[in-house]
């Protein structure tokens, strides 16, 4: 895994290697092992390197042959040896053994339509020279990231691109201010929209986009998008489980390529159990797995991880997660994160991926993925229930049903009746919303935005974030079923926008560790979205044929517990309840009255009025949680990257 | 009974409202409608009423009709403490 970052000005002029090298050494994180610049016309590409593929080949920028191509890649072509067959066939002669060279002779026999023949995660960015054309790419579910931001105009426009923003930060022309439509789209969606950050002017390259400039034009096209139109009619469900089973080892054996050893990281949970068990079967050496544990017993799933360490034999490695650890290393996480967050999940991360680092690892496979393709999260459940409930809005027995959702969150199962069917009952008019699934959801997110000034509310006040977001569905959309709808806005929404960026990446690469996820393989995900949804969800088993498929690979005791999502304590991390004091002082600093009006976003007295909530330990419900997370990690950002100074929280002495 | 009421205000403004300048609430508006309330600001609620004036709410009682509102809820809590003596 890597950095990339590239500048590409338009009037011809040659770059400045010092403006390039400043973006290049932001990355540093993600790429220890090697630094390398190139300067080719109006065009320069930086590269800092993780070395998994061809230690000793796989410089980067790596040109052709014959010099007429130059790469700057920041991932990795499961599928290479495969397309190197094939691209020798046609002729092609290689003079590495890396995925780099394949990129560049693939994109030397297909054009930009290469990308449609890769698996794999990735953001790179070749320059074309005889064509003077820059052609930018980003993997399918948004693995990698991209981003980007033009600044001049006219004739004097200057694009700068870099896996993360602050490399884009490091550029004299960019001013940095914080994007009030995107703090409004985050604070419903949690995340903007795919194409925004939170800071004004600086996009990000969506998933299954690219972006090439050419002639003066530059165009951002989709070449990819997960599709529900078609369904597997003929086939029984005992031969569509042997065709996953098939596909989902084939997508843990591709991933396992690799010229340094890949560990697995292990939740406790069903997916990344299969992974784990998967990557064992395959692998004729030893795995080592990674768990999280937490101090506190409602968020801790050991007692799983040591049932799936025990039934593969794996060398398994733990570091344990106290509230103290969270709150500590929460100020570097948003370093990473580059945007506000809701809930401190990232932070054990964090924490984890520094762990399969001192281990001496680089890779880890995740169960990333699955919850989406395969349909296991709640959201997916409590939409059927609704739309259940709806049919029989007077039922008494049907809202009930809901408590069975959140078997692990202690406010609804207390929750009496009447309340249960003023939160959930459907509304006839959002039925036939395009978001039925995620109503709820957002609704309760939006909440947060009482905490913003009234300056910023009226700057986002002409935006309507649904409105935007329901621009951006495909054609086919409105004609598939609510469950596949649900599955889309998830794969397209959270996931590249929170879980595989703030909570996946990012954390991993803080710690130069990269993540591969079988589930996210473009194979299994086409698969996926072909299958009946009752073979998904049936009834409310959720991750039904992905539960038989791989019935003889993990424990009982795994695939019978109750789903629980992962999660970590939040309001918990910064205050000491008991103390009824805040735990570090970075804490009171950044929520005080001073810099809260400073920043200029949210509203003093409410955050007074909130930081009184948490200390005390009144804070319980999701919103005070997620709005607590949520402006703290926003102070963060402003400090540290509009104001450029760093939050460092003393590491506690040793005892 | 001004005490009740000031105590309800108090504790509805701190935390459903948080304190904020210029959010008006009506003795009448309710709090479901207002998007005040989540899942866990009905046990806000009932714990609240339970510690502050030491009664004892029972769960068929834990309906929006006695608790949607500033005026339902010192409604509630009055009849509670009436029925107490």
């Amino acid at each position: 895994m890597c950095g990339i970052a590239g500048i590409f000005q338009w009037n011809g002029q040659p770059v400045r290697r010092e403006l390039l090298e400043r973006m290049v050494a932001t990355l540093d994180h993600r790429g220890p092992d090697a630094f390398g610049t190139e300067l080719i016309g109006p065009v320069g590409l930086g590269h800092t390197r993780l070395s998994i593929i061809d230690l000793a080949g796989g410089v980067q920028p790596m040109p052709s042959a014959d010099g007429q191509l130059t790469v700057t890649f920041n991932g990795e072509i499961f599928n290479y040896i495969e397309l190197r067959q094939e691209l020798t066939a046609l002729g092609r002669t290689f003079t590495t053994d890396s995925d780099t060279e394949v990129l560049l002779q693939a994109y030397a026999q297909w054009g930009e339509n290469c990308v449609t023949r890769f698996n794999g995660q990735w953001a790179f960015a070749i320059w074309d020279a005889p064509r003077k054309k820059l052609f930018v790419s980003r993997d399918r579910s948004g693995k990698r990231p991209l981003f980007y931001t033009v600044v001049g105009s006219g004739n004097g426009r200057t694009l700068l691109f870099a896996s993360e923003i602050k490399a884009i930060l490091t550029h004299p022309a960019v001013s940095k201010s914080i994007d009030p439509i995107s703090l409004d789209q985050l604070f419903t969606f949690w995340s903007p929209l795919p194409d925004r950050t939170i800071f004004h002017g600086v996009r990000q390259l969506p998933a299954a986009h690219s972006l090439t400039v050419q002639g003066g034009e530059m165009r951002v096209t989709r070449y990819w998008d997960v599709d529900f139109s078609r369904r597997f009619e003929h086939q029984s469900a005992r031969e569509l489980e042997e065709q996953l089973l098939e596909l989902l080892t084939d997508a843990t054996r591709v991933r396992l390529r690799s010229d340094v050893p890949v560990g697995a990281y292990l939740s406790g949970g069903l997916d990344s159990s299969i992974t784990a068990a998967l990557a064992k079967n395959l692998n004729r050496e030893r795995l080592c797995t990674f768990s999280l544990e937490f101090e506190n017993p409602e968020f801790d799933e050991s007692v799983f991880q040591q049932d799936v360490v025990r039934r593969l034999g794996t060398e398994h490695r733990t570091i344990r997660c106290t509230h103290d650890d969270i709150g500590r290393v929460f100020p570097r996480v948003i370093q990473h994160t580059e945007i506000p967050i809701l809930r401190t999940a990232p932070a054990p991360m964090f924490l984890l991926s520094k762990l399969v680092r001192e281990s001496g690892y680089k890779v880890v496979l995740t169960g990333e993925g699955a919850d989406e393709v395969f349909g296991g999260y709640d959201i997916f459940k409590e939409a059927k229930l609704r739309r259940f409930w709806s049919r029989q809005p007077d039922s008494k027995t049907r809202p009930l049903l809901l408590k069975r959702l959140y078997p692990y969150m202690k406010n609804i199962q207390s929750q009496p009746p009447a309340y249960l069917r003023a939160f959930f009952q459907v509304q006839p008019q959002k039925l036939n919303s395009p978001f039925f699934s995620h109503l709820p959801r957002w609704d309760l997110t939006s909440k947060l935005k009482g905490f913003l000034t009234p300056e910023v509310q009226a700057a986002a006040y002409d935006h309507d974030p649904l409105t935007e977001a329901e621009g951006l569905l495909p054609a086919a959309f409105s004609s598939w079923d609510g469950f596949s709808q649900a599955q889309y806005l998830e794969t397209t929404g959270i996931l590249p926008g929170y879980i595989l960026s703030s909570q996946g990446d990012r954390m991993a690469m803080a710690n130069s560790i990269e993540c591969r996820s079988p589930f996210l393989d473009v194979r299994l995900m086409e698969f996926a979205s072909q299958l009946p949804p009752r073979l998904k969800m049936a009834g409310l088993d959720e991750k039904h044929i992905l539960k038989n498929a791989t019935k003889h690979l993990v424990p009982e005791s795994i695939r019978q517990r109750s789903k629980q999502p992962y999660r970590a304590p939040d309001a918990q991390s910064f205050f000491d309840t008991d103390a009824e004091m805040a735990r570090f002082e970075y804490v009171d600093e950044m929520l005080s009255p001073e810099s809260i009006t400073s920043a200029g976003l949210f509203d003093p007295t409410a955050v007074a009025q909130l930081v009184e909530k948490a200390r005390t330990g009144a804070a319980i419900g999701a919103k005070d949680n997620m709005a607590l997370v949520g402006i703290l990690s926003a102070q963060l950002v402003v400090e540290q990257f509009i104001h450029g100074r760093t939050v460092d929280v003393p590491e506690a002495a040793v005892m | 009974m001004p005490a009740i009421e000031a105590d309800v205000r108090k504790f509805v403004s701190d935390n459903f409202l948080f304190g904020r300048k210029g959010v008006q609430l009506a003795a009448d508006d309710s709090f479901l409608e207002q998007g005040l309330i989540d899942s866990t600001g009905v046990l806000e609620l009932v714990s609240f009423i339970e510690d502050r004036f030491h009664v004892k709410v029972d769960d068929d009682e834990l309906v929006p009709d006695n608790l949607d509102s500033i005026n339902r809820l010192i409604q509630f809590v009055e009849a509670k403490l009436e029925e107490a003596k």
